[in-house]
């Protein structure tokens, strides 16, 4: 059923934003909160339903580094590496998680689609550097050791194992 | 009196006629400035800046989007221009492929004869190719990215002209790329394979597929008979590679040159051409009188029917049901071929020379084998005509002319105009004047629908019935006037489209042309040979009614129809997955397949989809049965369409479902 809520949502935003091709980027928007991200399929058919081609709403997907067309995990952790946050040895905060979530080069989400991990270039808050923002959730004045906890905290709220 | 305006271009007054921009003013003014980006027929772009120039109180300007002011001081010319047009001729180069003498445009690429006019001896910069790979899964067009110089002259043809956009940009910065939706190949989305992109390119990034190599492969095979068809646009382009004017007629030399290369048999596709208009015009006749299927629309572009069958299914059963003339020429000629000279069908090859690159994937499409061989195996291009001959060293200027075959090579007047927008209709029109008043007339221009707009209209009376035609070319005119005759706004009995602007002689199979003016000289060679042909009407062709008295019988008839004719299948656009949206793991599981295309959902496929799932929870039947929704099952004029098992319920209802799955389990 999971399957059809989402189509029917889907159906939903496009009907919510009047069909209207100038919303575009407000229905991908949306589409991704959904689905967590773009799958290809759905902007075939958000294509088709706005009369655009699908060639476009890819260029469009592919252009904003806020959508993605791969799947994400339920946690996004953000990693700022704005000057501030990498002063305040934002790269070895880097490290340390991808140790702890056994990302393998070239990964960003763990292969149980818990986590992703992403560097962003600031997040406006220099001051609390290095920040990390989990989904919503902003951690300031970070070290390997609090995200540790961060990471340790999510796994014991959903219930999983000791990590990975 | 008003002072005449103008501009000072390089310490030269240049008086503003109603130009849009600087370029077109410069231009004028018989100094070339370099542009990729720029196209008098698509939007302008402003992306290549190589057609920077300074202009006095506001410094350097892009001049096709700058707009001509009076008294401007225009300056092309200056160290800082010169130097900054280097640089960008240098960047482009530093991420291009440049293996020049193997790519399929060398010597005609813009981005070669750039650097060397602009003198550039060394590139400055380190290179950052990333050599992607090519695309060669079409059979009309390859897709070279690392020949790319995001001029997007193609993505503004293939939405602007075609209103197809199978190619956009795609990613941005560094990474930016032209490409089909979601990385696809173009051989697997919406392109119909018209080939104005490749025509537009002003690299090799998007050149026509060759066939060159297996065609020489088949001449030098002895057991095989290989014959050629000329398409009509083909006599008045060829020339042009050789440094005749556009428009100039070489059909002799062409022939002459095909039987140095070793082909058999040369033949016209006009004498299909002729075939094509008999059977379309007793199909018109025959609409007109039992009043269905008005109005009849052209089949002889390939890309028009793919169009077709992609975004207007409910109008392929008004596409006149004839084949092309390539089509038509495949099956007559194997046929009676292997019937008169003994060779089998499979031994003979038919090679056809095609303005066309969508003639290509036409020859492919499963409609046009018999017994697994195909009607016409191989399809070449104007352009590749022109290397064949190059190849072989012939000397074109100086080829004594030579006359084509027979039966297949003798043709009408109106088998040549078919190249040009409006011929179709006109050789339709000289057919269908006379069958409707039964009068013999020796009138056979009709001027009206002759012209070079993209979208005519034309009218005319035969025996007291007004008969309203519309020629379009370009697929975008050809959607806007579907568009008003669905909504009523408009009705024709008659409906001529070309994909390409212009019909067949702005082919993309054709020499390269950026000057409009081109084609219309091409047009008017077509419009020239009709004149100086003895038979103007392709019923009167004598060879033609040998073949309808020895071979196929009466017009229209059973053998003609098993020949001649074709079905259009509703098609879907991109080829992907769909949605899963009940799982199971059941091995006895029922699966359905709702279709959620475009038609389908407009025809309640979604409240259908709805009642399912409902009746599912409802049921606890979450285990047994599998439910997707799919993107298209090509049957959009049938909609909506479910899959139940394996069977497939067209105007399907909630009901219907219900009472398969129910069987089912």
């Amino acid at each position: 059923m999971e399957g059809l809520r989402k189509l029917e949502k889907v159906c939903q935003i496009l009907e919510e934003n009047g069909r209207d091709p100038g919303r575009l980027i407000t229905i991908l928007q949306a589409v991704q909160e959904e689905y967590r991200y773009l799958p290809e399929e759905i902007l075939t058919f958000v294509a088709t339903s706005l009369n655009l081609t699908s060639a476009h709403v890819y260029g469009v997907a592919t252009f904003y580094s806020h959508f993605t067309l791969k799947p994400k995990g339920k946690y996004i952790i953000r990693i700022c590496d704005g000057t501030a946050c990498h002063v305040k040895k934002s790269t070895a905060l880097l490290d340390a998680l991808r140790q702890k979530l056994g990302l393998k080069p070239g990964m960003v989400t763990t292969p149980d689609m818990l986590f992703t991990l992403e560097t962003v270039s600031c997040l406006g808050a220099c001051g609390l550097a290095p920040v990390i923002v989990v989904n919503d959730e902003v951690y300031g004045q970070m070290t390997p050791e609090k995200a540790d906890k961060v990471i340790d905290g999510i796994i014991k709220k959903e219930g999983i194992g000791n990590g990975k | 009196m008003i002072e005449a305006r103008y501009v000072n271009i390089d310490n030269k007054q240049v008086p503003i006629e109603g130009e849009h921009n600087l370029l077109e003013l410069v231009r004028k003014a018989n100094i070339d400035l370099p542009t990729f980006c720029y196209h008098s027929e698509l939007s302008v772009y402003g992306s290549c800046r190589l057609c920077m120039v300074e202009v006095e109180g506001r410094g350097l300007q892009p001049a096709c989007s700058t707009p001509p002011e009076n008294r401007m001081v225009v300056r092309t010319n200056t160290e800082q221009i010169r130097s900054m047009r280097k640089i960008i001729v240098e960047l482009l180069l530093a991420n291009h492929d440049q293996a020049c003498p193997t790519c399929p445009k060398n010597n005609h690429c813009q981005l070669q004869s750039l650097a060397s006019k602009l003198g550039i001896k060394k590139v400055r910069f380190k290179s950052t190719l990333r050599n992607e790979p090519v695309d060669t899964s079409s059979f009309s067009l390859v897709r070279d990215p690392n020949k790319c110089v995001l001029c997007g002259d193609c993505v503004r043809v293939c939405s602007e002209i075609q209103s197809v956009g199978a190619i956009d940009f795609a990613w941005r910065g560094s990474k930016s790329a032209v490409m089909p939706c979601f990385g696809k190949n173009l051989g697997s989305v919406e392109c119909v394979y018209c080939g104005q992109c490749s025509r537009v390119c002003p690299t090799g990034a998007l050149t026509p597929k060759s066939e060159v190599e297996d065609v020489w492969k088949q001449l030098d095979n002895p057991g095989r008979m290989v014959v050629a068809q000329i398409a009509p646009a083909v006599r008045v382009a060829v020339g042009e590679m050789f440094g005749l004017e556009p428009g100039a007629t070489s059909t002799g030399q062409i022939v002459s040159a095909l039987r140095a290369m070793g082909f058999d048999k040369v033949y016209d596709t006009s004498f299909t051409a002729d075939l094509t208009v008999i059977e379309e015009g007793h199909e018109f006749i025959e609409r007109i009188n039992k009043g269905e299927k008005i109005p009849q629309f052209t089949s002889c572009c390939p890309a028009w029917v793919k169009f077709a069958e992609q975004y207007y299914p409910e109008l392929l059963g008004n596409l006149s049901s004839c084949r092309s003339p390539q089509q038509m020429f495949g099956a007559l000629s194997k046929e009676m071929l292997s019937a008169q000279s003994g060779v089998k069908r499979e031994d003979i090859i038919v090679v056809s020379i095609m303005p066309c690159t969508a003639k290509k994937f036409e020859a492919r499409r499963p409609e046009f084998e018999r017994e697994g061989i195909r009607d016409v195996d191989y399809v070449i291009t104007t352009q590749e005509l022109c290397r064949m001959i190059e190849e072989s060293g012939l000397r074109f200027d100086a080829l004594e002319p030579e006359s084509f075959d027979l039966p297949f090579g003798f043709k009408t007047g109106a088998g040549v105009i078919f190249g040009a927008s409006g011929g179709v209709s006109e050789a339709v029109l000289r057919f269908v004047g006379e069958r409707i008043t039964g009068v013999k007339s020796d009138n056979y221009e009709f001027n009206m629908v002759r012209g070079d707009g993209g979208l005519r209209q034309a009218s005319l009376t035969l025996n007291g019935r007004e008969f309203k035609l519309a020629i379009v070319s370009g697929l975008k005119n050809a959607r806007e006037l579907i568009e008003k005759i669905k909504s009523g706004a408009a009705s024709y009995d008659f409906v001529e489209v070309m994909a390409c602007p212009g019909g067949c002689v702005g082919g993309a199979g054709q020499p390269v042309y950026r000057d409009p003016h081109v084609k219309k000289m091409r047009a008017r060679g077509l419009y020239d040979n009709d004149k100086m042909l003895q038979l103007h009407k392709s019923q009167d062709n004598p060879y033609l009614a040998e073949v309808y008295k020895n071979f196929l019988g009466e017009i229209g008839s059973s053998r003609a129809h098993g020949l001649l004719h074709t079905h259009y299948k509703t098609r879907k656009r991109i080829f992907d997955e769909g949605v899963t949206i009940n799982e199971s793991a059941c091995e006895a599981k029922v699966e359905v397949d709702v279709c959620f295309g475009t038609g389908c959902f407009l025809k309640g496929a979604q409240g259908l989809l709805r009642s399912l799932l409902e009746y599912i929870i409802k049921n606890d039947l979450g285990d047994k049965v599998e439910v997707k929704a799919s993107f298209c099952f090509e049957r959009c004029d049938r909609g909506p369409v479910v899959k139940v098992g394996g069977e497939t319920i067209e105007h399907c209802t909630f009901e219907k479902v219900r009472e398969r799955v129910e069987k089912a389990l």
